[in-house]
């Protein structure tokens, strides 16, 4: 039996070796979440009886040596924003609760047809719209390592249940850094593929240009293994690369020796927390040391991304929500006229934040205020994608910090939306240009809070990126665990 | 003040293809509600749109057919508004970089031929249909309004001229051509009961000579040719009214009142709604490389305004020319093979454009319900140009042949049609009357020259009107 909280790879071998069935391993993700929902509120819906059967569907094609692969009978979480065939999918939000869609997501599909045991919905910021997780109609997702804090977000859902062993792994989107930001404040592997590489379809749009499924791991290897399972060409996306998608897990271990490493010049210093900042400057000395050449780049723009992506997505996310007018499901709060209903719903189905957004991107698309606002900030995305090919023409990859600071407390920044919006700096400007990034974590800061370091690749140059990852993961050889109570067990209880 | 209308025309199109524009769900018209409908028509949470390559493929056809530039590139946008049938309260079209743009149109009437500029043909998409039911059924009166998705995602076409029209007949002309090209490259079978062709009007006066355009008015809801004419006729008349008291011309959208034959005003300043258009994300920008065009120009057939001047080439008179050549395929045909077995042009073209399509109307039938060829046209002229069978006579010819009777030989013989021209069998006729009716010789030979026309009848009596007149009259001058 393996020691310690069960990687996808460690959970596999077992059950391959015969040390566990995909029953006990669910058995053991349930019992997890009985023990630490009521204080962390990680899920919206444990799928209980779905999840048996997918486990015992497993077992029995295991046992005939029907193998589907590393994710066969894998307890697997999902973002609430995916849609699940029959199973309640609400974005977190009221607009649509009871909505169960009649079809799966794509990537919720693959997982299926992989084998892999889907535990249930994750909680989420509503329509993944925040840093936190606090703006969810259904209450906030608290930290596994201190249950005063956010976990981030908007996936701090997967985040948090990766993190207490409620979950294997999870899928989550990051449309401005939704899964490597909370990934870095719950101390586990986050990561944003390629935009393209991993089909939207299912995956409920917030900003269609930015938004990206990705996988949530304890390992740069499992979200190796995640990835492959979800990724590849899906006619229903008209915007899914055609390609073949690249073999991620085949070589992580290559080291760093040879490779160059940039560091951003922008993305630290002042308003970063000293330990954040000193823990990244440890591990580019660690992987100097491993060979690489570590040099300092300068991309000026990533100054503006944040005021661009705010035009943006607010902009794509007015048109992506307007569907939810209680016409055809979800929330109907009937009015005398179809557009009293369709206002009435609205007003009474979006929360604060969804609102605050829609509002911002109808203004950014008026006409008279549209060169100037929407049409700016796609001049200046156009511009940063500029300012990264000419970067990655000196450097492999780019590395920095995944978050200017470890996990906050509830509550901290719900009063000033800018400082929530901060969070995401280091983040943002790789759903801009549609580049793959991950953040792996190195270490704790003073008060017991994971740090996490972000690793950014240009298009489809996963491969690199995992590899360095994979490295800095072996270099910091993060083990620590949230506080006993809620930390994961020591393997399968059998 | 003399006042100048100017008018340009919106049209919308529903394109004849298998699915729908964004998704898999089969075109429709009639059945049973929300049967044709998907998560991507519905716009279910999560669902995203594929381009139908069909629809994409026939918009450029159309466009050529237009005498357009095929853009090299063409991007979808989002143009944002809520309505209850419209399912994700935007609808998929095109903004600055349609598929087609600049170009023309040549139209011809009885009156005028002209040109009208088309400004740009760009693709989108269509919406559900509001159902209202109970009470009146009308919009204002309906005890409720329910949705049909069926038509909603329809690929949808739009055709937007440049304000070149000066006339509500000449607006009518160029939709009518319009709606010819429209079914002759077969994008469409643009049906106006159905609503799979639907014409907008946008007028304006101005003073004659002015080079300015005057404020415009967009008006809806015409159903036919005549109510598009009727309804610019009204309205061209309201702002006249208007401008002649003092008043002003308001930019807005007005309704066509088919009963009351007026426009009436809509409350929405839908003149000034901004639809916040951007691109479509959920899209990548369309490419068009040569071989795409080239394919959709070879699947141009020949066009009306070509053809109506070959058949002008071919010595048909322009009226039956523009007749002939906007006429349904099947006629054309018949037309074409009869000159092709030999027949006059000109004369071939009367027959068909006249005697065989008032026939059909009159059976209740079609072309291919009757036994007619095109050879059997060219024998029929012949036997008339040949002086066998008089024009009256040749109608039943024609009659006989449609009935199944055999060639128009056959059918002249066997209805005893043919013209007696047998010089010897007429003058033996002659001979007989002359003897039988001596005091009208008689008389005729002593100056009285109208009697010769009762001579002549009593000929035709006695042939049962089959003797050829000229003939007769040959016969007679010599004998008398």
């Amino acid at each position: 039996m393996p020691s310690g909280p069960l990687s996808i790879g460690a959970a596999g071998a077992a059950l391959r070796s015969g040390e566990a069935t995909a029953v006990e391993l669910l058995a053991a993700v349930m019992s997890r979440a009985e023990m630490t929902e009521s204080e962390l509120h990680c899920y919206l819906n444990l799928d209980r009886e779905g999840a048996m059967a997918a486990a015992r569907q497993a077992d029995r094609e295991l046992d005939r040596g029907e193998d589907r692969g590393p994710l066969h009978g894998i307890p697997v979480a999902v973002k609430d924003n995916m849609c699940t065939r029959g199973l309640e999918t609400t974005c977190s939000s009221k607009i649509l609760a009871g909505y169960r869609p009649p079809y799966d997501a794509t990537a919720v599909a693959r997982l299926r047809e992989a084998g892999a045991v889907i535990v249930g919905k994750t909680n989420l910021d509503e329509f993944a719209m925040g840093s936190s997780t606090e703006n969810s109609a259904y209450g906030p997702t608290r930290n596994p390592w201190d249950t005063g804090r956010v976990p981030g977000g908007s996936s701090g859902g997967s985040a948090a249940a990766v993190a207490a062993g409620s979950a294997i792994a999870a899928l989550g989107s990051d449309t401005g850094g939704s899964i490597r930001q909370p990934a870095s404040l719950c101390g586990v592997v986050g990561m944003k593929p390629t935009y393209g590489l991993v089909s939207r379809y299912g995956l409920v749009a917030f900003a269609s240009s930015l938004d990206q499924i990705g996988p949530l791991t304890r390992t740069v290897g499992d979200a190796a293994l995640l990835l492959s399972a979800v990724a590849g060409h899906d006619p229903a996306d008209a915007t899914s690369y055609a390609g073949r998608a690249p073999d991620f897990a085949g070589s992580l271990d290559r080291g760093v020796d040879g490779l160059r490493l940039g560091v951003v010049k922008e993305l630290g210093g002042d308003g970063y927390q000293p330990d954040v900042s000193e823990a990244t400057e440890e591990m580019l000395n660690k992987l100097a040391a491993q060979g690489a050449e570590v040099m300092e780049v300068s991309l000026p723009l990533f100054d503006v991304a944040l005021s661009a992506y705010y035009l943006i997505a607010p902009a794509e996310c007015s048109a992506n929500l307007a569907r939810f007018d209680g016409m055809r499901y979800g929330l109907s709060i009937k009015g005398s006229t179809a557009s009293a209903t369709m206002a009435g719903t609205r007003a009474e189905g979006f929360g604060p934040e969804v609102t605050r957004r829609i509002l911002l991107g109808t203004y950014a698309l008026s006409a008279g205020y549209f060169d100037a606002f929407y049409g700016q900030a796609q001049r200046v995305r156009s511009l940063l994608q500029a300012e990264f090919d000419e970067a990655y023409r000196k450097v492999d990859v780019l590395v920095s910090p995944t978050s200017p600071t470890t996990a906050f407390r509830l509550g901290e920044r719900t009063q000033d939306p800018l400082a929530m919006y901060m969070s995401d700096i280091c983040t943002i400007p790789s759903n801009l240009s549609g580049h793959p990034a991950i953040s792996v974590p190195i270490g704790l800061d003073s008060k017991h809070l994971p740090i996490g370091f972000q690793v950014m690749a240009p298009a489809l140059g996963e491969q690199v990126m995992m590899a360095v990852a994979a490295e800095v993961e072996r270099l910091a050889g993060f083990d620590a665990l949230p506080p006993p109570a809620l930390a994961p067990p020591p393997g399968v209880p059998l | 003040m003399k006042w100048e209308p100017v008018i340009g025309i919106e049209v919308h199109v529903e394109l004849d293809t298998d699915s729908k524009m964004f998704c898999g769900c089969r075109v429709s018209f009639g059945d049973p509600p929300n049967t044709h409908v998907c998560p991507v028509c519905l716009a279910l949470p999560g669902s995203l749109p594929v381009p139908n390559r069909k629809a994409i493929e026939r918009i450029i056809r159309l466009g050529l057919a237009l005498n357009c530039r095929i853009n090299p590139g063409s991007v979808f946008h989002r143009k944002n508004y809520y309505y209850a049938d419209l399912p994700k309260n935007y609808q998929i079209s095109q903004y600055d970089v349609p598929v087609c743009v600049d170009g023309w149109l040549d139209v011809e009437s009885d009156e005028s031929r002209f040109r009208v500029g088309i400004e740009r043909v760009h693709m989108e998409e269509d919406t559900g249909k509001s159902v209202h039911v109970g009470e009146g059924g009308r919009i204002h009166s309906a005890a409720e309004t329910l949705v049909d998705f069926n038509r909603a995602g329809t690929p949808l076409v739009e055709i937007v001229s440049r304000p070149d029209l000066r006339s509500a007949a000449d607006a009518r002309t160029y939709a009518q051509e319009l709606r010819a090209v429209v079914v002759e490259t077969g994008v469409s079978d643009a049906r106006m009961e159905r609503g799979s062709i639907r014409f907008d009007a946008n007028v304006s006066i101005r003073p004659e000579g002015s080079p300015e355009l005057g404020v415009k008015v967009e008006i809806k809801n015409m159903n036919s040719f005549r109510s598009l004419e009727k309804a610019i006729r009204s309205e061209i008349e309201r702002q006249t009214a208007l401008v002649a008291t003092g008043e002003r011309v308001v930019m807005e959208t007005r309704h066509w009142d088919e009963e009351g034959e007026v426009t009436h005003g809509m409350r929405t300043k839908e003149g000034s709604s901004d639809y916040r258009y951007f691109t479509e994300p959920d899209l990548a920008p369309m490419v068009f490389d040569g071989s795409w065009v080239e394919e959709a120009r070879s699947h141009l057939p020949e066009l009306p305004a070509l053809r109506r001047d070959r058949y002008r080439g071919m010595g048909v008179k322009p009226a039956a020319a523009r007749v002939l050549a906007s006429s349904d395929p099947q006629l054309r045909s018949l037309f074409e093979e009869a000159v092709e077995s030999g027949a006059d042009a000109v004369a071939a073209g009367n027959w068909v454009t006249g005697e065989v399509t008032a026939s059909l109307r009159r059976r209740e039938v079609s072309l291919e319900d009757v036994p007619l060829r095109g050879g059997q046209i060219a024998a029929l002229t012949r036997l008339v140009s040949e002086g066998r069978v008089s024009a009256s006579a040749a109608r039943e010819v024609l009659e006989g042949v449609m009935d199944g009777e055999g060639s128009p030989s056959e059918v002249a013989t066997r209805r005893n049609l043919l013209q007696l021209s047998d010089r010897a069998a007429l003058e033996e006729v002659v001979e007989e009357v002359m003897a039988a009716n001596p005091e009208a010789v008689e008389r005729y030979r002593s100056g009285e020259g109208k009697v010769r026309g009762f001579l002549v009848g009593q000929v035709m009596r006695a042939t049962s009107g089959r003797a050829d007149p000229r003939a007769v009259n040959e016969i007679l001058s010599a004998r008398l």
